[in-house]
């Protein structure tokens, strides 16, 4: 602090008091919501004190769309997904980092390539993909005609069709999105910034490429996979528009749908008490993650943009 | 001594090889083949061609569906929507962040907890926040949609074309204040203290510091948050449009990459549709080039 400035310093705490009321009031107001009964959430004005029907509405939350499912299935995806991307993406950037071959630079600009596109923009053709992951190999087979081939060596008449659907399956909902630009040039980054000598030390002591992986570079980019694993849970956990669409078994489906799938439309009855408690529930495990591990948090956050 | 040969991106010391870099890079490039490639490629084949919904008939209409969709008046309504949309929520956001960022940098009591409960919609799903919204807009049980009423305003979001531009700014707004925050605060504290101390030598007050010192200093903060921000409003509101108005009403809030989703899952009208993800993919494809370009030139956040 440069100068003592009492009345601007009681602006900026005015100020962001006024940031936290705006952060919060619609908190406050799903909490007072749902824990009303739908007769006392239709009244106007909303009361400005909560009533003591919260845990009722959650079991109805619960029953009506299999709540306990859906945040399994949530964290089997958040999980699944952080752990792929981190996964793929140490050992990629250890690949373009530490090895000299022939098409390192191909790769490192095809997966940087990646970047560029969001799932949003391609979700017809992706979901194609998942929907029969196996169509390339179909392709191949349409392509040098192998039925015919097949046909004429055995004389038998046969279709060859391949299918690999992945719709309603954990691994539809998890490895379209664990391929990650920004984890791996995270990696890249820091891996460049690792002293020279650890692997010269390591060589001299007939360390291999992957027992030097393993014993040295993993154990020095545990902060770095900490934070970025902080941010990849609520990428993951937060996700809306892929479960959306490979869903179509509402007990495959994640707790994000689950409260989309609560929300009163014109047609049914006003039940915002349930739907506020279900998003109360769904909100719960992303902000308990920030509000404990807020320092690594804020890491995650700086370094996965940059 | 001449100097080594040296690769961009690559260790001084370094192994050589071709099998185990493939083998490490093979599970990345499997997933981005099957995921992104191949999808990318239907869509760039799929944008040049005239299906029925049925798939029957495939027919090679070279740029039919790109002139179809500049002459289409739904199109071109989701594009004005998409810019209202994006640069009403860039500003809000960059400004409230903004506010927020120099008062925390002024207060000492009380930093953290300011820091921490402003930074929790980053935790809450774009989808969530929308439905926490909506009920405060609901005409029939919202405070908020009470409130403004009380005021002598008509408000009905589920009608009214603005009412519900208006609600899905404040939803995304408010999901994406903390992101600019986090930034902008980051960059705030990295301004060096013996700067503003000279400043402050020669008269200059602290609201006059931060326009002339660190505003400026902040740029490419502010221009990276800029570009993050139309990433944000272009693709990730999806969830929050869906969930709470449907592109509705008449369109009011039907954003490009809604219009991508409707056209291609609802009205089945493909080739639009991918005609409509090539013109999106291109879009994306200049902000990230933009950003990189100022990639290098990106101040060092420590916080």
């Amino acid at each position: 602090m440069v100068e003592r400035t009492p009345i601007l310093t009681f602006i900026c705490h005015l100020l962001l008091i006024g940031g936290i009321a705006l952060v919060c009031m619609p908190l406050y107001y799903a909490f007072i919501a749902g824990s009303l009964t739908m007769e006392e959430v239709q009244q106007v004005p909303l009361p400005f004190w909560p009533g003591d029907h919260f845990l009722e509405n959650i079991e109805t939350a619960w029953s009506k769309v299999n709540f306990g499912r859906l945040l399994l299935n949530s964290f089997v995806v958040a999980v699944g997904i952080t752990i792929g991307k981190v996964s793929i993406s140490l050992l990629s950037a250890y690949a373009i980092t530490y090895f000299r071959f022939r098409f390192r630079m191909l790769a490192f600009w095809l997966i940087f390539m990646s970047l560029m596109l969001p799932v949003e923009v391609r979700i017809v053709p992706t979901y194609e993909s998942v929907a029969n992951a196996a169509l390339p190999i179909q392709w191949l087979i349409d392509l040098f005609q192998l039925s015919s081939l097949w046909e004429w060596i055995s004389g038998n008449r046969i279709e060859i069709s391949v299918e690999w659907n992945m719709i309603n399956s954990y691994q539809g909902l998890i490895l379209p999105l664990i391929a990650s630009a920004s984890a791996t040039f995270l990696f890249r980054q820091f891996f460049l910034t690792v002293p020279e000598e650890l692997l010269e030390a390591a060589r001299l002591d007939g360390a291999s490429a992957m027992r030097f992986f393993w014993t040295i570079l993993l154990p020095l980019s545990r902060s770095n996979i900490v934070a970025l694993s902080i941010i990849l849970f609520l990428y993951g956990w937060n996700q809306y528009l892929w479960p959306l669409l490979i869903t179509t078994d509402k007990d495959m489906t994640t707790a994000v749908i689950g409260v989309k799938n609560l929300i009163p439309r014109s047609d049914t009855e006003p039940a915002w008490n349930v739907a506020m408690s279900g998003a109360l529930l769904t909100m719960l495990p992303p902000v308990l993650v920030v509000l404990v591990m807020q320092r690594w948090f804020i890491k995650g956050l700086v370094d996965s943009s940059k | 001594m001449a100097a080594p040969l040296h690769e961009p991106g690559l260790k001084q010391s370094h192994f050589k090889g071709v099998r185990l870099p493939a083998l490490l890079l093979l599970p990345q490039l499997l997933i981005l083949l099957f995921f992104f490639f191949i999808p990318a490629v239907r869509a760039l084949m799929g944008a040049f061609l005239l299906s029925d919904p049925f798939g029957a008939t495939v027919h090679f209409v070279w740029f039919d569906n790109f002139i179809a969709l500049f002459h289409s008046e739904s199109y071109r309504n989701s594009v004005r929507v998409t810019i209202v949309f994006t640069l009403a929520q860039n500003v809000i956001t960059i400004l409230i962040a903004g506010v927020l960022a120099f008062a925390t940098d002024r207060v000492v009591r009380g930093q953290s907890v300011y820091k921490g409960v402003v930074l929790l919609p980053y935790a809450i799903a774009p989808a969530i926040a929308g439905v926490l919204w909506a009920f405060l807009f609901n005409p029939a049980v919202g405070p908020v949609a009470f409130f403004i009423k009380s005021l002598g305003f008509a408000w009905d979001p589920n009608l009214n074309g603005s009412d519900a531009m208006l609600l899905v700014v404040f939803a995304a707004s408010w999901k994406h204040i903390c992101y600019n925050y986090i930034f902008l605060l980051a960059g705030l504290l990295a301004i060096p203290g013996s700067l503003l101390e000279a400043a402050a030598v020669d008269g200059a007050g602290p609201i006059k510091r931060f326009f002339q010192i660190s505003v400026p200093l902040l740029g490419p903060t502010i221009f990276f948050l800029t570009t993050m921000n139309f990433v944000y409003g272009f693709f990730e509101t999806f969830a929050i449009i869906d969930a709470v108005t449907h592109g509705g009403p008449a369109g009011a809030t039907n954003i490009l990459v809604y219009k991508v989703y409707q056209d291609g899952f609802i009205n089945l009208d493909l080739g639009s549709s991918a005609a409509q993800s090539v013109l999106l993919m291109t879009f994306a494809l200049i902000l990230t080039l933009v950003q990189f370009k100022h990639v290098e030139r990106r101040v060092n956040y420590t916080i």
